[in-house]
């Protein structure tokens, strides 16, 4: 693919020899023989303990070998194989970075920067939640599913919606479906993504309303956030611009004392009064700030918010896996607990099959990942063989934290677990209804006394842990039983639990924002269909209103949730995980396409596999949404239930207990009902859409949509640690004087 | 092969202070990098190599423009 070069360019080549390459990747060596079998062996024995153990108690650090000793033999050969046989990279080909290079958004980035830049965006509370509450069933199924699935669906989905959206010049996933799937698979994937990004919203913000409740300290360090995000976005602007690491650490330092000075306002009279918000308040407050922060200037609370954000994501996460390799706590829950068979769970209710695999979609399979695949990541890299690194790398990279998540949760008390998830109208709210709850649940081993909820929330400075549901809270427990044993001993647990809230709530709350903000232009660009102005996203007006109909979109989800008699969180966390899958399918239909477009129908299976699971299961799971019979599952069976509960002139039902209590939940029903209608028509539109233009292209393939091919004119290694023969060529580029090194004569 | 003097302690407090100093540079220069903040000393040098002999943007002038573009062009933040 390269062209000849002219005499001025005579500079090193812009790839190693893909023969080269190969005779590299094919060649083993005696040292690097012994060092795969070592890791084999190493996760094979770690598969085992965690498979077999039937001990009393098992050590964390299993968890650590096992998905990292997985992970790296994914890494290096099924990645390897979908890159050889799938996406062949050209590294003699520019990238979008290269060719279209203009200094603001396409710019190449280094690859270890980028990496973090990546994870960065696409990792947030998704992960660490949604582990959480599977750990209900058990400590084996959420870590079979979360390290099975991120190898083959996906780490797969996040690495080729990357490499495709690279080769089209960094498109969005939304104009590939267009120009892929045609007028209407691509507009169903338009509504669906909105759609999506919607309930996504609405559940992060509940996750983080459930966190906060009732909790002076943490409404009062979260609240904080916004005035010292103000005070970096004016020192940004006006005082020292560009000074973002120095800012940045100032803000970190300021955020550690919000988290500090939480418990002296907490314990105080007037901070009491003024941030302990009920539930209700403070879900207003955050549609109030999601539309508030949505309209502002990006440089005067998105921007820096999100370098806080940034900042506390990669130190925070850096901090649980040494925490937990240097505790190794000791693990006591089962490897299947008595609900990975039964379908009434009480955190989130529903069979093993398939909602575990809705319940942990972040971290396994997550389809907001395609948005950041698309569009955002591949206009900043160097090089088409990066991706591999990039893509299926970092979303290893956010399994892994999925898996602490998981250790994170079961590192606790099994009776506290279930007394912190157990919907309030379970537990009444109280720590005597707590107690009474759990213990009557007869589970194996969980002996729940009042002195272990109370003793726990004296602890972290709470009032109460009961029915802190969200995996939010419960986390943060985690979190802190695994750090205080490292640093600081029972004294520091507060601080650790509000750490971990606080992270938590930084990075839905930068979510809700971004997320607001890319709807609301996605929105605009739909509406601009019929209405043509509205494409115009400089106009104010339409902005508001764009604005305000996605904040009123996921605000009324989210007072849905934070008012729901059933408990909320377990209602509604389903649809988060559905409508999250559902993407991935449409994400990964997309690809299916153009694989088949490209003629390549021996490999398509690496592509189909996951995107038939994706299918099955969260068709499989509306379907029961849907149809069920067991009201807890089907929100139509909760529907007419408590309908003719009302019309029956009931005055009480189940754990409603009012009359307004009953109707809320038939509204309620009826909108999760709704929405999961909506969700699979729209999803099954695009599969279907995908189907067809798949089989259109057999066998020969169908039209190129790729950007013409340009020759490239930097270098950089592909992966982590350069090869012998990418080192050589490294070291020759960097002989270059200065000037030729980023030879570029393209430009804009 | 020589075999390298013995460190005295001084030197070797020196290479130590070396590695830490590099380490720190390391450090920065990754957390600026995905941060971003290195993005003006990027875009001088794009600048230079593209438009060679145009004056380009200052520095506030440059990370105003590069907010400003953000607000046009809103990045997702998963969950």
């Amino acid at each position: 693919m390269s062209t000849p070069l002219t005499p001025e360019e005579r500079i090193p080549p812009a790839a190693v020899d893909p023969a080269v390459v190969e005779a590299e990747e094919r060649k083993w060596t005696p040292a690097k023989i012994a060092l795969w079998v070592a890791i084999a062996l190493l996760g094979g024995v770690a598969w085992g303990v965690l498979a077999i153990s039937r001990g009393e108690t098992i050590n964390a650090i299993w968890f650590v070998f096992a998905s990292v000793c997985t992970y790296l033999i994914a890494y290096r050969f099924y990645a390897k194989y979908i890159e050889r046989k799938i996406a062949k990279p050209d590294d003699f080909r520019a990238t979008p970075a290269e060719y279209k290079v203009n200094g603001h958004d396409y710019v190449p980035t280094d690859r270890r920067v980028l990496f973090g830049h990546h994870f960065a965006a696409i990792a947030g509370a998704g992960p660490l939640v949604g582990p959480v509450l599977a750990a209900q069933m058990g400590y084996l199924p959420g870590t079979l599913w979360i390290i099975i699935g991120v190898i083959l669906a996906g780490a797969v989905q996040d690495y080729l919606v990357l490499f495709f959206s690279m080769r089209r010049g960094g498109r969005s996933l939304g104009q590939m479906a267009r120009e892929e799937l045609g007028v209407v698979g691509g507009t169903a994937a338009l509504i669906a993504t909105i759609a999506i990004m919607i309930i996504i919203v609405a559940i992060l913000a509940l996750v983080v309303v459930n966190a906060l409740g009732e909790s002076a300290w943490g409404v009062y360090s979260v609240g904080m956030t916004i005035p010292i995000a103000l005070f970096m976005g004016v020192y940004l602007r006006y005082i020292r611009p560009g000074k973002v690491l120095e800012i940045s650490l100032i803000g970190f330092a300021l955020l550690m004392f919000a988290i500090i000075s939480g418990r002296w306002v907490a314990e105080s009279a007037w901070g009491a009064e003024l941030f302990h918000l009920d539930r209700t308040t403070i879900a207003w407050a955050i549609i109030i700030y999601g539309f508030t922060a949505a309209v502002l200037p990006v440089w005067l609370l998105l921007a820096p918010r999100d370098y806080l954000s940034t900042f506390m994501k990669i130190g925070v996460i850096v901090l649980l896996a040494l925490a937990v390799v240097v505790v190794r706590p000791e693990i006591s829950v089962p490897a299947f607990s008595e609900y990975a068979s039964r379908v009434d769970g009480p955190v989130v209710a529903g069979s093993l099959f398939p909602f575990l695999f809705v319940t942990i979609a972040c971290g396994a399979l997550s389809g907001f990942h395609a948005l950041i695949s698309s569009g955002t990541t591949p206009k900043l890299v160097q090089k088409e063989r990066q991706t591999r690194f990039l893509g299926y790398g970092g979303m290893l990279m956010e399994s892994f934290v999925a898996i602490m998540a998981l250790v994170a949760a079961v590192s606790i008390d099994r009776g506290i677990y279930f007394a912190m998830n157990s919907s309030g109208a379970a537990t009444g709210g109280t720590v005597e209804g707590a107690v009474a709850f759990v213990n009557g649940l007869g589970l194996a081993g969980v002996n729940l006394t009042p002195d272990m909820l109370t003793g726990l929330a004296a602890n972290v400075g709470e009032e109460s842990v009961v029915s802190r549901t969200g995996g939010a809270p419960t986390l943060a427990v985690g979190i802190a039983v695994i750090m205080n044993q490292w640093f600081g001993g029972p004294a520091m647990m507060a601080f650790w639990y509000h750490f971990a809230i606080m992270f938590e709530a930084l990075f839905i709350l930068t979510a809700v924002d971004a997320g607001t903000r890319v709807a609301r232009f996605m929105l605009q660009d739909a509406i601009g269909n019929f209405i043509p102005k509205f494409k115009d996203t400089s106009w104010r007006t339409g902005a508001w209103i764009c604005t305000a109909l996605m904040v009123a979109g996921w605000g009324y989800i989210l007072i849905l949730g934070v008012t729901d008699p059933l408990g909320g969180i377990n209602t509604f966390f389903p649809l988060f995980g559905i409508s999250n899958q559902l993407l991935a399918a449409v994400a990964l239909a997309v690809v299916m396409t153009i694989v088949a477009k490209r003629g390549n129908f021996k490999h398509l299976w690496v592509v189909v596999l996951p995107l038939a699971f994706a299918t099955v299961v969260t068709v499989t799971a509306s379907l029961y949404k849907i149809f069920s019979p067991v009201p807890a599952v089907g929100y139509w069976a909760q529907h007419n239930a408590f309908k003719q509960a009302l019309a029956d002139g009931k005055e009480s039902f189940g754990t409603a207990r009012t009359v307004e209590a009953m109707e809320a939940v038939v509204r309620n029903t009826f909108v999760q009902g709704s929405l999961s209608i909506v969700f699979l028509v729209l999803s099954l539109t695009v599969i279907i859409a995908a189907a067809i233009a798949t089989l259109r292209a057999f066998p020969h393939g169908g039209p190129e949509t790729e950007d013409p091919a340009l020759p490239s004119r930097i270098y950089a290694p592909a992966g982590l640690v350069p090869s012998p023969a990418e080192k050589a060529l490294d070291a020759q580029w960097n002989a270059l004087p200065p000037g030729m090194r980023a030879l570029n004569r393209r430009g804009h | 092969m020589k075999t390298p003097p013995p460190l005295r302690t001084p030197a070797l407090l020196a290479a130590l202070g070396a590695a830490l100093a590099r380490g720190r540079r390391g450090l920065a220069w990754y957390l600026g990098g995905v941060l971003g903040a290195d993005a003006y000393r990027k875009y001088l040098e794009h600048h230079r190599q593209v438009h060679p002999g145009e004056e380009p943007l200052t520095e506030r002038a440059y990370w105003r423009e590069a907010m400003d573009r953000q607000d046009r062009h809103p990045q997702g933040r998963c969950c």
